[in-house]
């Protein structure tokens, strides 16, 4: 019981308290699993690109696969459908439904990655390969002009993307995170 | 105001246009002893008709369902649901708070926003997994968290967009349903996260944990650790059955008080990190661009806020007399300290009373007597939890968070977190309106 013991210990450590010894008591029924046999299910992209997987791809590589599987929800050239609208759009966001977009709007190109790989196309999410993902996201940097038209989109180059509005944000509850 | 001014049936009046001590409504001795009996109340109505036998007495009735279903007489009582077709994008079902009285939400009325349908989870199959900054990575079934000591709470669960309407430059014309219906409040049961993070053996350095759940979107959203270790649970169980699945079946992440959306549903996966995931939904939905040109970020708290059931618009006034204003309080920070209630507009408040019990981040009842002399008023409620904030006024929240600038649909999400006061104007008719005041 190595493991047992070293939760009462750490735990001890950290909070000296009697409702330590009662999470100490834990059935302890989680089952180990190797790195290896999650990582179907290990998708979270980080904003510093950690865990970003190897491919490539490049807008024009993008514009096709967009044209057969994003235009039909989100508008020829993604300039919106009854999908949000990826590419364009007002300079500035405001409390206008639909105002906040890619350009003037998202933190971190990560983001975008993400998202697709997690829930695009909406009605077969996860079909998409890597190389894929990354030229979508591409495509769509690169119409939005956050990225050369030629830009390749990789593990390095797309976590250095400087998103315009990522400065922008006001934490709300600072001293709840 | 006014404490020493007397309603005309004899009870204290407590603040203008007619809002009444509470004992108006509660106090039965004072119905009879004091000047009630012998005033207007109890002698203005036409005499009662002659007492007979109805049908439904005089033969047996149904027999006893094994799941139970409210009165064929309660249909009007259902959600409203935005896409009914199933049309291909976010779905809604708001809470018709306006028919409901007490503090839990039934279970086929609890509010739910969903974004991609809901999933069929067979729940012998459905694996909740920990890994990223742990120890030793962990998968746990359903069977497996059912021997788990499991915490009950009860407490309100509010999209980060409920109320959004009233961001509006002016006030839309919709039921309490319409404008206030994606909040909800449930008795939530299930095992403590903390205790599973504590078997994987959370790394130093973790700062945050990543939620997924197990839907099609994968949804996704980032929850600072410490939130996880104070009070999250894997809630299994609303309103003492198992959660349905529009609220997540078979597992959701109950964060009380937090924003409805961290509340991941079909939570499948915590991926334990040193910083938030960013993902699409605290990056662009769930923030707001301010007036001063910035954007909120990480909201995650629904703040202190209250807002009259009743009356509310489609609860017309019939004719002049006493009436309960009824309505509920909440804050995400604790519990409910203090809430006033106005029937001219703010112009004066009285203190309501507050039903118990008073559970923190719960849905608390309130309720004033009010006698409508038949003319114009203005109803509002405002608020105060325990930290001692606040419920704001329009004008100081338009002010901080701003406003549309021309009206946008009732079904719009132009902000969030809108937590103000609410104004339902009655007019000479006894009708109901949404009014900013």
């Amino acid at each position: 019981m190595l493991t047992r013991d070293l939760a009462i210990a750490t735990c001890l450590l950290a909070l000296a308290g009697g409702a330590c010894a009662a999470r100490a008591e834990s059935p302890h029924l989680g089952r180990p699993i190797s790195q290896a046999d999650l990582a179907e299910w290990d998708i979270n992209i980080l904003p510093d690109g950690q865990n970003l997987p190897p491919g490539h791809g490049t807008a024009a590589d993008g514009a096709k696969i967009y044209a057969e599987k994003c235009a039909l929800c989100h508008g020829e050239n993604g300039r919106g459908g009854h999908a949000a609208r990826l590419i364009g759009g007002p300079p500035k966001a405001s409390l206008e439904p639909g105002s906040k977009t890619i350009p003037n709007y998202w933190p971190y190109a990560t983001t975008l990655f993400d998202l697709i790989r997690r829930a695009m196309p909406f009605t077969q999410p996860r079909s998409l390969s890597n190389d894929e993902v990354y030229a979508l996201a591409a495509y769509i940097l690169a119409e939005n002009k956050l990225i050369g038209a030629d830009d390749e989109m990789n593990a390095t180059t797309l976590p250095k993307v400087r998103m315009p509005n990522r400065d922008n944000f006001v934490v709300q509850f600072p001293d709840r995170m | 105001m006014g404490k020493s001014r007397q309603d005309r049936s004899g009870i204290a009046a407590v603040a203008g246009n007619g809002l009444l001590d509470r004992r108006a409504l509660l106090g039965r001795g004072i119905m009879v002893a004091g000047a009630m009996g012998a005033g207007a109340g109890a002698l203005n109505a036409a005499a009662a008709e002659p007492l007979a036998e109805a049908p439904w007495s005089l033969t047996p009735g149904d027999v006893t369902p094994a799941y139970g279903h409210p009165s064929r007489f309660e249909k009007a009582v259902v959600r409203t649901v935005d896409n009914p077709k199933n049309e291909p994008s976010g779905s809604r079902a708001r809470t018709p708070h306006h028919l409901l009285r007490g503090t839990i939400t039934p279970n086929g009325l609890h509010f739910t926003i969903m974004h991609s349908g809901i999933p069929d989870i067979d729940p012998a199959q459905h694996k909740l997994l920990i890994h990223g900054m742990v120890r030793q990575p962990l998968v746990f079934d359903l069977d497996a968290l059912m021997r788990y000591r499991m915490v009950t709470r009860v407490g309100f669960m509010e999209c980060g967009g409920n109320s959004a309407p009233l961001f509006s430059n002016e006030p839309i014309q919709a039921d309490i349903q319409a404008l206030h219906g994606l909040a909800s409040c449930a008795e939530w049961a299930g095992v403590p996260l903390a205790a599973l993070l504590d078997e994987a053996g959370v790394a130093p350095g973790a700062k945050w944990a990543v939620a997924e759940g197990a839907d099609s979107v994968h949804l996704s959203r980032s929850v600072p650790l410490a939130k996880i270790m104070d009070d999250a649970m894997v809630a299994l169980y609303q309103n003492g059955e198992r959660i349905q699945p529009g609220q997540g079946y078979p597992m959701r992440l109950y964060l009380p008080g937090y924003e409805g959306n961290m509340n991941v549903k079909f939570l499948r996966r915590i991926q334990v990190t040193d910083r938030p995931g960013m993902t699409f939904y605290e990056s662009k939905i769930y923030s707001d661009p301010l007036p001063d040109g910035r954007a909120t970020q990480f909201y995650f708290v629904q703040e202190v806020k209250s807002f009259i059931t009743s009356p509310s618009p489609g609860l017309a006034l019939r004719e002049p007399g006493v009436y309960e204003i009824s309505g509920v309080a909440y804050s995400g920070t604790g519990r409910i300290a203090k809430v006033l209630v106005s029937a001219d507009g703010g112009k004066s408040w009285a203190e309501a009373a507050l039903d118990e019990p008073r559970l923190p981040k719960a849905f608390t009842r309130f309720g004033m007597a009010w006698r409508w002399d038949g003319g114009p008023a203005i109803l509002q409620s405002r608020a105060w939890d325990e930290a001692g904030n606040a419920q704001p006024t329009r004008e100081q929240f338009v002010a901080k968070r701003g406003q549309t600038s021309k009206p946008p649909s009732v079904r719009a999400f132009p902000g969030h977190h809108f937590n103000a006061v609410t104004s339902w104007a009655v007019d000479r008719k006894g009708e109901v309106h949404h009014a900013y005041a």
